[in-house]
């Protein structure tokens, strides 16, 4: 029991010294990189490297759910968890070949600057304003969270003052920062979080299959010299409990094709990963750094599905039929949080762990495959403390990258462009830092008090980013009379048919319960429904601009001008 | 080439490429990693299923590259319309 306590005190102090150190490299960061004008604050300045950029993007995409609850989801989904990992990294294609260049070339500053000049309409303007914010909010709610919970399971610290110290920490960079900040804290947090996740990632499967790449170890044999593969076993394992096979997956092929197809177009039309490419100097460092952040991204991304093979035949096979009383003390350890829970239903003190809901006598929560993976695999206590920080690098650097979306949008996109366009340069920092308040208070009270449709929160968010800005930006850059009539009639339906099928399908408000499977249309889940919206957007589109007149030649003008890379330079200056 | 003839080359040049790219993007994901998972899954390459393999691992490998062959097609084409500086 003495050294079992030595044990944990040494995590916990472990976790204090990384998180103390990384929060303070941060912070430095932050006060070496102020914003000195609105260019700073919204762009970065515009001269950032396509190495930095890539970086910074891809601390950026990925959030607290890409780090903590991935590979846990993928490991009780198997083949099926493959929608996250291609529709989370596919958009990237489509963000360097269709929007990154174009997008830098235009040279302003975000996502509502371009639907409202290319559209030459306020009302357009407004409209991907709302859609800006009702992304960017319903995203930043479960990074607060995110924060929160980290805090709480290894700091042991409550939820709600993890969120209020996170709140702090991104406050003071973001505030002070801007994009410029942002962008350097990033590119620190990339390192952090990619180093935190690999770590324990080679170490096990170096345990489990004896080589040292991830990536190669999940398709090897087993490490105990049987001869069996990794995934012949654990397909074994699964089917012996009543599981689906693990390569072969539940969900049904046109949802699988949807959901896909909607987190790929809502990756390339989430505004705080669009607005990154307006931070570099030039149209190729656009698609470069859009190749690079790809790069870094499926570094994890590729390492997550292993990670949640091995985690998934670790823990079968430490718990399944298995006394309770030899259990490991991971497992008393995460019992305490309620992330893992057993109960003796037919009393022969043996943990069942099965498909069978009336006899499964074991409850995990996904997030404890890569929480309690390291413990799990017996490594040191350091690594354990490394996920932690990982964990929290992960949180904060999505969470401050929509904060800046959020702020830009009122500051920039509704107070100087629609609301009082005579504000002065300094005025408009000003309200950029004051908005940028607001939203981390706001960001902060969701986190508290999170809606309870939390689990609808993170496919919404993309379903409206696939339905809303994807197909206005597209049309805008490639169909050159694409008018303002036909983008907001387009992104208007869009985002009211993802809205309504999300609520009746998802939350079930329109009925007094929610709709089975079998009344989905098409056999598609409200995830997926993004793909289906999108299109309504684009046949809306495309069908109201017939039957009304062609944009301005000024417009067309800037169409003409934003295909060819050259002169990306003096567009920012505006 | 007056200004607009060379713009509308450089933009048709980009275009297929933008095409060319996109089938592969469709195939690997969609193809190999969705549609036709099943039949793949009947080759095995190690402890990996093939279709399997391309819907956790290669669809996502193929992406990146897909992007460096664009960022080198690019670049080339902006130094051959003078569109580089």
């Amino acid at each position: 029991m003495h050294s079992l306590l030595i044990a944990a005190i040494a995590v916990q102090d472990w976790t204090y010294i990384l998180v103390g150190i990384t929060f303070a490299l941060y912070i430095g960061i932050a006060i070496w990189s102020r914003a000195n004008s609105t260019k700073d604050f919204y762009v970065a300045g515009g001269g950032v490297s396509p190495w930095a950029n890539g970086m910074a993007t891809a601390a950026d995409w990925m959030s607290a759910a890409s780090f903590i609850s991935m590979a846990g989801i993928i490991s009780f989904a198997g083949y099926d968890g493959a929608v996250y990992l291609m529709g989370w990294t596919g958009g990237y294609v489509l963000l360097a070949l269709l929007l990154a260049p174009y997008l830098r070339k235009f040279g302003k500053f975000t996502v509502p600057d371009f639907i409202g000049d290319r559209y030459y309409s306020n009302a357009a303007r407004i409209v991907a304003v709302i859609c800006a914010l009702l992304v960017s909010f319903t995203y930043v709610a479960g990074q607060m969270r995110g924060v929160g919970i980290v805090f709480s399971r290894f700091l042991e610290v409550d939820i709600n003052s993890g969120v209020i110290i996170g709140m702090f920490i991104v406050l003071f960079y973001a505030v002070l920062g801007g994009m410029k900040g942002i962008t350097y804290t990033q590119v620190a947090q990339y390192c952090v979080l990619i180093f935190a996740f690999m770590v324990p990632a080679i170490f096990i499967s170096i345990q489990m299959t004896g080589n040292p790449i991830p990536q190669f170890g999940f398709g090897g044999e087993l490490a105990d010299g049987s001869g069996t593969y990794l995934l012949d076993k654990l397909d074994g394992l699964s089917k012996e409990l009543g599981f689906a096979e693990y390569t072969e997956g539940s969900k049904s092929t046109i949802d699988v094709f949807a959901i896909t197809l909607a987190l790929m177009i809502g990756t390339a039309g989430l505004p705080h990963v669009i607005v990154r490419f307006f931070t570099v100097k030039r149209v190729r460092d656009a698609r470069k750094s859009a190749g690079i952040a790809l790069l870094l991204i499926v570094l994890l991304y590729t390492t997550a599905p292993a990670v949640a093979v091995f985690a998934r035949t670790n823990m079968i096979e430490t718990v399944s039929d298995k006394p309770y009383t030899s259990m490991p003390e991971w497992f008393k350890k995460w019992e305490t949080t309620g992330l893992i829970s057993f109960e003796d239903k037919n009393e022969d003190g043996k943990i069942q762990y099965l498909a069978d809901g009336k006899h499964n006598e074991l409850t995990v929560d996904r997030d404890i495959m890569v929480l309690a993976n390291p413990e799990i695999a017996k490594l040191p206590n350091w690594v354990i403390a490394l996920v932690a920080a990982g964990g929290l690098a992960a949180a904060l650097s999505t969470a401050a990258g929509l904060l800046l979306v959020i702020s830009a949008s009122v500051s920039h996109d509704l107070i100087k462009k629609v609301i009082k366009p005579s504000i002065s340069e300094k005025g408009e920092l000003v309200a950029a830092r004051l908005s940028a308040v607001g939203a981390v208070v706001v960001a902060g009270y969701y986190g508290i008090h999170p809606p309870g449709f939390v689990a609808a929160v993170v496919a919404l968010a993309f379903g409206l980013a696939a339905a809303s800005f994807f197909p206005a930006i597209i049309l805008g850059i490639f169909y050159k009379r694409m008018n303002k009539e036909g983008a907001v009639a387009g992104m208007v339906v869009g985002i009211i048919s993802m809205l309504l099928y999300m609520i009746k399908y998802k939350l079930g408000w329109f009925d007094d319960t929610l709709p089975d499977k079998s009344e989905w249309w098409f056999g598609i889940s409200p995830e997926g429904f993004g793909a289906v919206a999108m299109l309504l957007n684009f046949i809306v589109s495309i069908t109201i601009m017939k039957f009304t007149k062609a944009p301005p030649k000024e417009v067309q003008d800037i169409v003409e001008n934003i295909r060819i890379p050259s002169g990306a330079g003096e567009a920012i200056n505006h | 080439m007056t200004k607009e003839n060379k713009a509308r080359a450089y933009w048709k040049e980009n275009i297929k490429y933008v095409l060319i790219l996109l089938a592969i993007w469709f195939l690997v994901s969609y193809g190999a990693g969705i549609l036709f998972k099943d039949e793949l899954n009947t080759i095995k390459i190690a402890g990996f299923k093939l279709g399997f393999w391309f819907a956790q691992q290669g669809a996502m490998y193929v992406f990146v590259i897909l992007i460096f062959v664009y960022v080198r097609l690019m670049n080339k084409l902006d130094k051959k319309y003078g569109y580089d500086a």
